[in-house]
């Protein structure tokens, strides 16, 4: 008995997170769509949206079905959890929402099917922007996903605190020092409002890398993160250090927002919904997509905000050109490579992915249009006060180094910056952490070494 | 016939066998033949087998022994000391009780035990949380608030810990004090010794077998709590709160290195046996 019990507690742990095996494959008539459900609870735009692409797809194919398999988690745990319904036949499904971040990494676990077949037939990949094509290509040269939409980031502030603290409400920041000095103006003139808000630490996952760290780091140089030329990464960079020290800065100096909250897994929600809409945050960080929450419909609706919140554009360290950063993802609809019924689930991404479907999708989900005809289209250009300053980022947009170890540099990433956040860690200590790191898994050269 | 009376007994045992084959050894097999590849979730066409890679790797990586010092902090401070101890005074103190005071205490703490350990992590979650029960309590009483699951996380998990598991032992212990002879006390009383003599030289001898078994079921327990400290830090802030179960459940499914994740389960095996030898050579020199 006693012997028996030492083993109880390893195996338990090892073989619960396995478990949870569903639904034999089966039926060939029935689509199996897995997406991200979000974990706030007033919040289903995706839902509502595939709720209509079901019927309108179950109505033209007459005898097929969508089965709709939301997983209600933060965007780290989606990604474990499809993957491990991936690994097994029984379990993967035919039809993925997949985040570009991940794609090259899942492509090179042999999880997603080439697409290019069915491309080939399809008119309306000419439609598609070449820059919306290049992430969803993979390194060997094919083409998994098809693109839903793309973001773009920039800051979001509030002009009513920026008139109290008699700041322009017509801000331009040229430089890191200027984002900087603004948050400390708004600390010494408004009290209790948190002046400026950076995704932090491994809570809030790759939005840190994307929305916080990277729109750093990609104002530091050309390539800071990957060398395409050489094909390796970099470490010992200058300029990761410069941005850690503009993350240690911002909470060493108390600009940001206690690093409890910053951490917090749910703090992406709470800056949408709480923060920003009662002024207790005065700049953000963010992408896009925001207003999608203060709309008549949104979880958090806000009439008015497009007069209280004001954008601009993220310089760069020193105001180097071009001046401005932004840093573009986005999510595809990929195709399992275990999946039986790959014909009909690419049936269902044409519905998903028509003219009509794609510009409700855009408009509703808060997107930047990827098909020109989209992007041309009124009812686009005119859907959100504010989507023409996020679509003009478009031509100065960098995308993430689309390779398989992205996501364990991101996760390195996040880890460096929680560490210099709480102060567990020095801006050095926590670099060579990070290099470190990247050297255990990744194919690494010394910045500016040839 | 001496040879198939074995056979044949065995046989009604088979089907119980098979099972205990298929979904105990089996994933105990799997689990031990991963820890030895650097089987990733996701980014590799196909895993390979790398020897003891994954264990050398352990013993060098800062993260690695980071875990292992508090996991021994979190198991000794709130297994060891915290459920063992405060089972045993609840359970001393409860025989001299009044009835109403017993049932009340028994149904508070056994009901703790009872919930299911992620309904104890998110209700631990929200006492401990700044703006949660304990700083309102705390700010009532004009003390300062403090942010426990930002500051001192492993004491937060670790009172947490101690709030769940005592009503083990305090059952445990109920039913060892009870089973003590009330004659051995009155003799003891007679030759005049005093309550703390009592107590050491005749309660625990007597009770030693239950501190041993109860010590070694509370450590094995603790070793592996995940859900309570997940649901209440991830393991953070940074790393101060990640034991060795939290530190697998990283490595394996957010950075999505299967392999190392599962070489780590077997080296928490190894702690594992490591208390569970030391309990059982304590058990055999005193008897």
């Amino acid at each position: 008995m006693r012997r028996w019990l030492r083993t109880v507690p390893a195996v338990v742990l090892v073989v619960a997170p396995l478990g949870g095996c569903g639904d034999p494959g089966g039926d060939p008539d029935t689509v199996k769509v897995v997406y991200q459900r979000s974990t706030d609870n007033k919040y289903r735009i995706m839902d509502d949206y595939l709720a209509g692409v079901k019927a309108e797809f179950e109505r033209a194919h007459p005898g097929k079905r969508l089965r709709l398999m939301p997983v209600q988690a933060g965007e780290s745990d989606y990604a474990v959890k499809v993957q491990q319904m991936m690994r097994s036949p029984r379990t993967a499904p035919d039809l993925v929402r997949e985040d570009s971040a991940v794609l090259d990494s899942d492509v090179a676990s042999g999880y997603l099917r080439p697409l290019d077949d069915k491309l080939a037939g399809w008119a309306d990949w000419a439609r598609y922007l070449p820059a919306a094509k290049e992430p969803v290509r993979a390194e060997d040269g094919r083409t998994y996903g098809v693109p839903d939409g793309t973001d773009t980031r920039g800051l979001w502030f509030n002009k009513e605190l920026f008139a109290r603290a008699g700041l322009p409400t017509d801000w331009r920041p040229r430089s890191w020092r200027d984002v900087l000095d603004t948050a400390r103006t708004l600390k010494r003139r408004l009290p209790g409002v948190i002046p400026f808000h950076l995704y932090t630490g491994k809570g809030p996952g790759e939005a840190t890398s994307m929305q916080g760290f990277e729109m750093l780091l990609y104002g530091t140089g050309r390539d800071p993160l990957y060398d395409p030329g050489r094909k390796k990464w970099l470490t010992g960079s200058r300029g990761f250090r410069d941005a850690l020290e503009f993350v240690r800065t911002v909470y060493a100096e108390e600009l940001g927002p206690e690093p409890a909250d910053a951490l917090d897994p749910a703090v992406s929600t709470r800056v949408s919904t709480d923060w920003l809409p009662s002024g207790r945050l005065a700049i953000a960080l963010d992408g896009n997509w925001l207003p999608k929450v203060w709309e008549r419909n949104g979880a958090r609706p806000w009439p008015g905000w497009e007069r209280v919140m004001g954008r601009a554009a993220f310089p760069t360290r020193d105001g180097a050109a071009p001046g401005r950063v932004s840093l573009s993802g986005g999510w595809t609809w990929a195709i399992s490579a275990r999946s039986r019924k790959a014909d009909l689930a690419w049936q269902v991404i044409e519905t998903l992915q028509s003219r009509r479907n794609a510009l409700e999708w855009t408009v509703r989900d808060g997107q930047i249009a990827v098909r020109d005809d989209v992007a041309a289209d009124p009812a686009y250009r005119s859907y959100v006060p504010g989507i023409a300053f996020f679509t003009a980022l478009v031509p100065y947009t960098r995308h993430r180094p689309a390779l398989p170890v992205y996501p364990q540099v991101s996760g390195a990433i996040q880890e460096a910056t929680e560490a210099v956040a709480t102060g567990d860690a020095s801006v050095a200590g926590a670099a060579r952490d990070y290099d470190e790191a990247l050297r255990s898994f990744a194919d690494t050269a010394a910045e500016g070494g040839s | 016939m001496n040879g198939r009376r074995p056979v044949l007994r065995w046989l009604p045992l088979a089907p119980a066998t098979v099972l205990m084959l298929l979904f105990l050894a089996g994933p105990v097999v799997w689990c031990v033949l991963l820890a030895f590849t650097d089987t990733r979730l996701t980014g590799q066409s196909s895993a390979s087998w790398v020897g003891l890679a994954n264990f050398r790797h352990a013993f060098v990586d800062a993260g690695f022994r980071n875990a292992v010092v508090l996991t021994v902090v979190f198991t000794a401070g709130s297994s060891i000391v915290g459920q063992n101890a405060l089972g045993f005074a609840l359970a001393a103190l409860m025989r001299r009780a009044s009835r109403p005071v017993r049932t009340l205490t028994g149904t508070v703490v056994v009901a703790a035990w009872v919930l299911p350990e992620i309904v104890a992590g998110f209700l631990l979650y929200t006492f401990f949380h700044r703006r949660g029960t304990l700083n309102a309590i705390l700010s009532q009483l004009h003390l300062p608030p403090q942010n426990w699951l930002f500051t001192l996380p492993l004491l937060a998990v670790s009172l947490a810990n101690v709030w769940r598991g005592t009503a083990f032992s305090m059952l445990v212990y109920s039913a060892a004090l009870a089973e003590i002879p009330r004659d051995v006390h009155e003799a003891a009383l007679v030759d005049g010794a005093t309550g703390l003599r009592r107590f050491w030289h005749i309660t625990l001898p007597l009770l030693r077998r239950s501190i041993g078994t109860n010590l070694m079921l509370n450590t094995l327990q603790t070793l592996s709590v995940f859900g309570l400290i997940w649901a209440m830090t991830r393991g953070g802030p940074a790393a101060r709160s990640q034991t060795l179960p939290v530190f697998m459940y990283d490595q394996a499914f957010l950075k999505s290195l299967i392999g190392y994740g599962t070489a780590v389960a077997l080296l928490l095996l190894v702690v594992g046996a490591v208390f569970s030898g030391v309990y059982l050579r304590l058990l055999r020199e005193e008897g």
